[in-house]
């Protein structure tokens, strides 16, 4: 029988099948963090039973920790506790440990592909919803909740009913300044914030077999924002040639049984999906989110719809706008912009800083904006000196911090005050999110790059003709 | 089911019959269930303080006389909250806050995934409605406070009672079961252990 991609990685690791109930699922590789994880050793050690497989957890700090001064003894003794016990029992228990200050540490997500825990046709999962950044890889990947986490440190496997399957095509060549997060942002804007639950998303087209690993990975990261558990894009000589000699990447032999099966890994002709989607790639502007879910996005050229023009319910639009302080009809462009955020799980890679570095080359940071530039991981920190990018940022007014998540979910100090609001590479503009009363607007690196540098919200487009 | 339960992990769900709390507000999402903040416990302890946190409270704490939890109106056991509820992260943390509030119900049109499978893993019945039925029940709360809902698990329906109305919700038959008796997918696991480990050794990769 023909079989999507996801059916083959999740045929190849159900261990049984529960008659009206969900499948047996065996997890390859299982990422783990400071906040997800405490409750759930703890169930372990309430139950007296030990990890099954060590080896196959890697456990990074990255949620709860300072983006400054991490040499130092972190401050807040609820984040030091929760920081200390990732690291005791990662030790108790035989796991890999990257704390903080590790030359390994940084976000969960940029770090697993980094170091080649990330592979083709694994199932991964994380307590972290946007675990869905490792499909990009052709992985099944996605978020858990603590409870799963304890299931999967004693017996390498959770209990899922198998997902619904949508293929998303986007096919043509994409505008200048528009980024693999423009693509995501236009895709949930099409399909609003609950459009696919249920589902389990493929992204196929030229759109996205163009794209780098590190554009893969902004796409299948902002699937959860549509509602779907995870997205994947069938591995190919991209995935294969960022793969390969990797830390934790197959070797010798191995890695020869391993590319026989990365090899099997795309779409059957013939397949079919529960639902089918095209967009055309053409017709993608650089984006932004004037709402409270990354749903309420669009071209930021456009202005923010009427009510009776979206879906949903008109008193949840307008507390949605009221708490932003926008009104229907408004145009974006020249909205007032406080914060600027790059980093996160979304546009943390070496790429973003690239795509930024680019725009605000030879400008200067404009007064009114306080910059957060939060690189993923070390390696991508070390990238960012090594080609030279942070002495431009440094020359237009930037300073780059140490990784972690930061601002994106506003854990650790990095938070933005209420009432002010922030132009963010992240993936939630929810309310609160990076601080109590902050006002986020997601965007691309481009379109933080131009806000940055301008003041206000400003159509990167503009700013690349000016250069031109 | 073939394995033996080891450990009670949550209280066993039968019959629940309650008032309710309505919160008409769609795409209810983690961040407002339980801010990031208050995600730095180590224990499961406490997190019901929390619950709508920012909704609830200014930020001097004193209590948002506007917000539902905080109309005496209102209580129960069950909270109904609008289409797409639990949208955005992972986190259990977010169904935590909701038991330890007193909740062991809700009631939406829409659930997101992660949340509805959370809720199922710690004892919280998530229960989804057909819009129509899920209008039904917000009017009949506005319309008395005190109109009680049964939500029978065996039967897997919702009843207004005042009036009779029910309609009939999914649940696949296992997680039916873990929830009648309290039992969790780690008993069931650990049950099959011996043919984890034999599927492990002959995975491709």
């Amino acid at each position: 029988m023909s079989k999507t991609l996801f059916d083959k990685v999740w045929d190849t690791h159900v261990v049984r099948k529960i008659d009206g109930g969900p499948d047996v699922l065996f997890i390859d590789r299982h990422l783990i963090h400071e906040v997800t994880s405490p409750v759930a050793f703890l169930g372990l050690k309430t139950r007296g039973i030990s990890v099954l497989y060590p080896n196959r957890t890697f456990a990074t700090a990255d949620h709860n920790t300072p983006t400054i001064h991490q040499d130092q003894p972190v401050a807040d003794p609820l984040s030091a506790n929760q920081l200390h016990m990732l690291e005791s029992n990662s030790k108790e228990y035989g796991i890999s440990h990257w704390g903080l200050g590790h030359q390994k540490n940084g976000i969960v997500h940029v770090v697993g592909p980094e170091y080649g825990i990330t592979q083709p046709g694994a199932t991964i999962v994380c307590g972290d919803s946007h675990t869905s950044t490792h499909g990009a890889f052709g992985a099944i990947a996605f978020g858990i909740g603590t409870s799963e986490v304890e299931m999967v440190l004693a017996t390498q496997c959770i209990m899922q009913p198998k997902p619904k399957k949508m293929r998303i095509n986007i096919n043509g060549k994409l505008g200048k300044a528009v980024t693999p997060k423009d693509v995501a942002l236009f895709i949930i804007s099409q399909l609003t914030t609950s459009g696919a639950t249920g589902y389990f998303v493929e992204y196929a087209g030229d759109v996205f077999e163009n794209m780098s690993m590190e554009g893969r990975m902004t796409v299948c990261n902002l699937s959860i924002e549509m509602g779907a558990r995870g997205g994947m894009i069938a591995p190919d000589e991209t995935t294969i040639n960022y793969v390969k000699g990797r830390e934790f990447s197959p070797k010798g032999e191995a890695w020869d049984r391993a590319l026989a099966y990365y090899k099997t890994l795309k779409t059957d002709a013939d397949a079919v999906f529960d639902k089918e989607l095209t967009f055309d790639g053409t017709t993608i502007e650089p984006m932004i989110t004037y709402g409270t879910n990354p749903g309420m996005g669009m071209g930021i050229s456009h202005d923010i719809p009427d009510a009776a023009d979206v879906e949903g319910g008109a008193a949840t639009y307008a507390k949605s706008l009221g708490y932003m302080g926008f009104h229907e009809g408004d145009s974006m462009i020249g909205k007032q912009v406080d914060f600027v955020f790059v980093g996160s799980c979304t546009n943390g890679r070496i790429e973003d800083f690239r795509a930024f570095t680019s725009l605000v080359k030879g400008k200067h940071k404009a007064d009114n904006v306080t910059a957060w530039l939060v690189p993923g991981s070390h390696i991508v920190e070390a990238q960012i000196k090594e080609e030279g990018l942070l002495d431009i940022l440094t020359e237009a007014g930037f300073e780059l911090r140490q990784p972690g998540c930061s601002a994106c979910l506003a854990m650790n100090d990095d938070k933005v005050p209420a009432g002010k609001y922030a132009v963010s590479t992240s993936n939630r503009n929810f309310e609160g999110r990076q601080g109590p009363g902050s006002r986020t607007m997601l965007a691309s690196p481009l379109v933080a790059a131009a806000a940055a540098i301008t003041g206000v919200v400003t159509d990167p487009r503009t700013l690349i003709e000016e250069l031109a | 089911m073939d394995y033996k339960l080891k450990n009670m992990a949550y209280d066993k769900f039968n019959i629940l019959t309650s008032t309710a709390v309505p919160l008409p507000i769609e795409n209810v999402d983690t961040d407002q269930l339980i801010p990031a903040r208050f995600l730095k416990a180590t224990e499961r302890v406490g997190f019901g303080d929390n619950l709508f946190r920012d909704w609830r409270y200014n930020p001097d704490n004193t209590p948002k006389k506007d917000f539902v939890l905080n109309d005496p109106t209102y209580t129960g056991k069950i909270l109904v909250g609008g289409k797409n509820f639990g949208s955005g992260s992972s986190r259990e943390h977010a169904a935590w806050s909701v038991y330890d509030y007193g909740f062991r119900c809700v009631v939406s049109s829409f659930f997101a995934d992660i949340f509805r499978g959370n809720c199922l893993n710690i004892g919280v019945l998530p229960v989804q409605v057909s819009p129509e039925f899920s209008e039904k029940i917000f009017a009949a709360i506005f319309a008395d406070p005190k109109t009680e809902i049964e939500v029978n698990l065996p039967n897997q329906t919702i009843t207004l009672l005042a009036t009779g109305e029910k309609e009939t919700f999914e649940i696949n038959s296992y997680k039916k079961n873990n929830m009648l008796n309290g039992f969790d997918d780690i008993d069931y696991l650990q049950s099959i252990k011996g043919e984890i480990e034999e599927f492990a050794a002959q995975l491709p990769i």
